[in-house]
């Protein structure tokens, strides 16, 4: 109890002697400019997510034949398409497609890979062993095959691709989370908390998920850039996001090809757009991976 | 040496086997079965007659089990049925693209690998220079950018390149003939998939290089070297490079294992008629068979790969298979 004592009043001191804001963002660009570019990138794209309908000058879905494959301009800033859609507003409503994809996936996958991997370092023996095996066969496919067949059941679709691109995220987090507990599991307060006749299912999830945090948080973060550039794939492939939802992927699909030479916007700006998304969420992870991992901060 | 190629393989076995009950699994695990899901995409009403024959053709009237060690057995013989979609057996339809697919997986990582250890090796030497910031952006931004995209750049560059300098477009040929026939031709086809996908696989190979290469520079024989007064570019080359080269190695292999089925995107972009185009095909056309044993081929290939990887890495270095 002391412990927790003094750590709030080192938190609190902490707090108070706290610099200001603007001071903070500096030191933090200072020692982790890349990371800060990444969260950029990120705050600016959930903020178009957020925001999408007030800042989207046009409706994304409404075709406007009248004004079909328009270049840049000061009535659409980054063109129409072959539907006369603008494509600033389609790309403002898409980081909205981007991000729920990207976090449901990352968030659905890395937590049932904690709590998988977990249990089976808790409970260790033949159940490890076998969860160990099964998900060496998971592993043995290739991320974007195992997606692919799992939309070839379920058909495409935004729920459908969720489905498939989480599937083969739940074994990456499940091994890297099982190796951070199995060293938690030998320290004495799970002996201590078993002694105390916990239930297993509250001893994984209060006391020992808790401390597995670190590889967690950076699993999701990684998936998150994984998880959008996948959804791209199998959208540009046909078999993600159906139109008219607008989705990056989508967008270079269909017109972006057959319109490239007289109307190259069309395929260049999404493509951006993915990119920049994909390339901040990398960033940051980065960066939350050198602030969380004490392994590599040492060095 | 010997001992540890049976322990690698006894992992190899079960492996598979467990893929192949994970791809069984998937395509019969689905509401209705494969010839109700086909038949219900076509419209509302469809004959019963019909559902039966597609059962019966496909033999899924069988019993789970029976069907299982059917597949199975098929898979060891090399006979993976026939396509529903095409009709032709699924062997002869991975005959046409598998060297396609082979030689493009290839070139890729022959690309990937000249982008990487120079890169790798430069962004090592000059650490927390404007130099290694540069090369670690390059090798984040491959990792982001998607190769499709980038494949439809690649197109789009050689349109308005050709279109400015020669006055008429050029694109890259469509038709597939092997190198042996005509390299100028089937190079001026592949090279360019070959550069997009290849920027991206490298990005992971610079990376491994560079904190590979960085682990060793800090050994006791690097400064043993430097201390004999050996010249910098023969430390790097003679006793650094080769040392961090193992990890290289091990990425590089499992990039190509990935490769052999992991192009279908890439392939698309280029309208490259390969075993990752035909991938995707099966799957619009709801080809289940064919699916089916296409993702079988991967998962094998993979799989294998990586035990030759094992091997390779276990014969490089003695403590990992004395481990």
């Amino acid at each position: 109890m002391a412990v927790s004592e003094v750590q709030v009043e080192a938190a609190v001191e902490e707090f108070a002697e706290r610099a200001p804001l603007p001071l903070v963002v500096l030191d933090l660009i200072r020692r982790q400019p890349l990371g800060t570019a990444g969260a950029f990138i990120v705050i600016i794209m959930i903020l178009m997510a957020a925001s999408a309908e007030f800042i989207a000058p046009y409706d994304p879905i409404v075709n406007d034949f009248a004004n079909m494959l328009l270049a840049p301009g000061a009535e659409f800033w980054m063109g129409t398409d072959e539907f006369g859609r603008d494509i600033l507003s389609r790309l403002i409503y898409g980081a909205r497609t981007a991000l729920f994809v990207g976090f449901s996936c990352a968030f659905i996958g890395a937590t049932a890979g904690l709590v998988l991997g977990v249990a089976s370092a808790y409970f260790g023996g033949t159940f490890d062993l076998i969860f160990q095996r099964v998900m060496d066969v998971f592993m043995a496919f290739p991320l974007i095959i195992l997606a692919l067949a799992v939309v070839s059941i379920l058909g495409p679709g935004i729920q459908n691709v969720i489905i498939a691109i989480t599937i083969p995220f739940i074994p990456n987090c499940a091994r890297v989370v099982r190796s951070s507990a199995l060293a938690i599991r030998e320290i004495p307060y799970i002996d201590a908390a078993r002694a105390l006749g916990f239930s297993h299912a509250r001893i994984i999830l209060r006391h020992m998920v808790p401390n597995v945090m670190a590889p967690y948080l950076i699993m999701i973060t990684a998936f998150v850039g994984q998880a959008i550039l996948l959804e791209a794939s199998l959208s540009y492939l046909g078999l993600g996001v159906q139109e008219p939802t607008p989705a990056w992927g989508l967008m270079l699909s269909g017109g972006a090809e057959e319109y490239a030479e007289s109307a190259p916007w069309i395929a260049i700006i999404p493509g951006i757009a993915i990119s920049l998304s994909v390339f901040g969420f990398n960033l940051f992870g980065d960066a939350l991976r050198d602030a969380l991992d004490p392994k590599l901060r040492s060095q | 040496m010997y001992q540890y190629i049976v322990k690698r393989l006894l992992l190899v076995v079960p492996t598979l086997f467990g893929a192949a009950v994970l791809v069984f699994l998937l395509m019969h695990l689905i509401p209705g079965d494969i010839c109700e899901l086909r038949m219900a995409g076509e419209g509302g009403y469809f004959d019963p007659q019909a559902i039966d024959d597609c059962r019966a053709e496909i033999g899924i009237d069988r019993p789970m089990y029976v069907q299982f060690f059917d597949w199975i057995w098929g898979i060891i013989r090399f006979d993976f049925g026939t396509s529903m979609w095409t009709g032709q057996p699924i062997l002869y339809e991975m005959g046409l693209r598998f060297e396609l697919s082979l030689q493009l997986a290839i070139m890729t990582t022959v690309i990937s690998v000249l982008i990487a250890i120079p890169l790798g090796t430069i962004s090592a030497i000059k650490q927390d220079t404007w130099i290694d910031y540069v090369v670690r952006s390059f090798s984040i931004a491959g990792i982001a950018i998607p190769s499709f995209w980038l494949g439809i750049m690649i197109i789009l560059g050689i349109l308005v390149i050709t279109q400015a300098w020669f006055g008429i477009p050029w694109m890259p040929p469509i038709k597939y003939v092997p190198i042996w026939v005509d390299p100028g031709y089937n190079l001026s086809m592949l090279i360019w998939p070959a550069v997009a996908t290849g920027y991206r696989y490298s990005a992971v190979a610079t990376r491994m290089t560079r904190s590979a290469l960085l682990e060793v520079l800090r050994e006791d024989y690097i400064r043993t070297a430097r201390a004999k007064g050996l010249l910098e570019k023969v430390i790097i080359n003679r006793h650094a490079l080769k040392n961090s080269m193992l990890p290289v190695v091990t990425v590089i292999g499992i990039e190509f294992a990935f490769l052999m089925g992991g192009l279908v995107v890439t392939e698309q972009v280029f309208n490259l008629n390969g075993l990752g185009k035909l991938f995707v095909e099966s799957v619009i056309n709801k080809d289940y068979t064919l699916t089916q044993a296409l993702v079988m081929l991967v998962v094998t290939i993979f799989v294998l790969m990586n035990f030759v990887v094992d091997l390779f890495y276990g014969w490089l270095d003695p403590r990992i298979r004395y481990a």
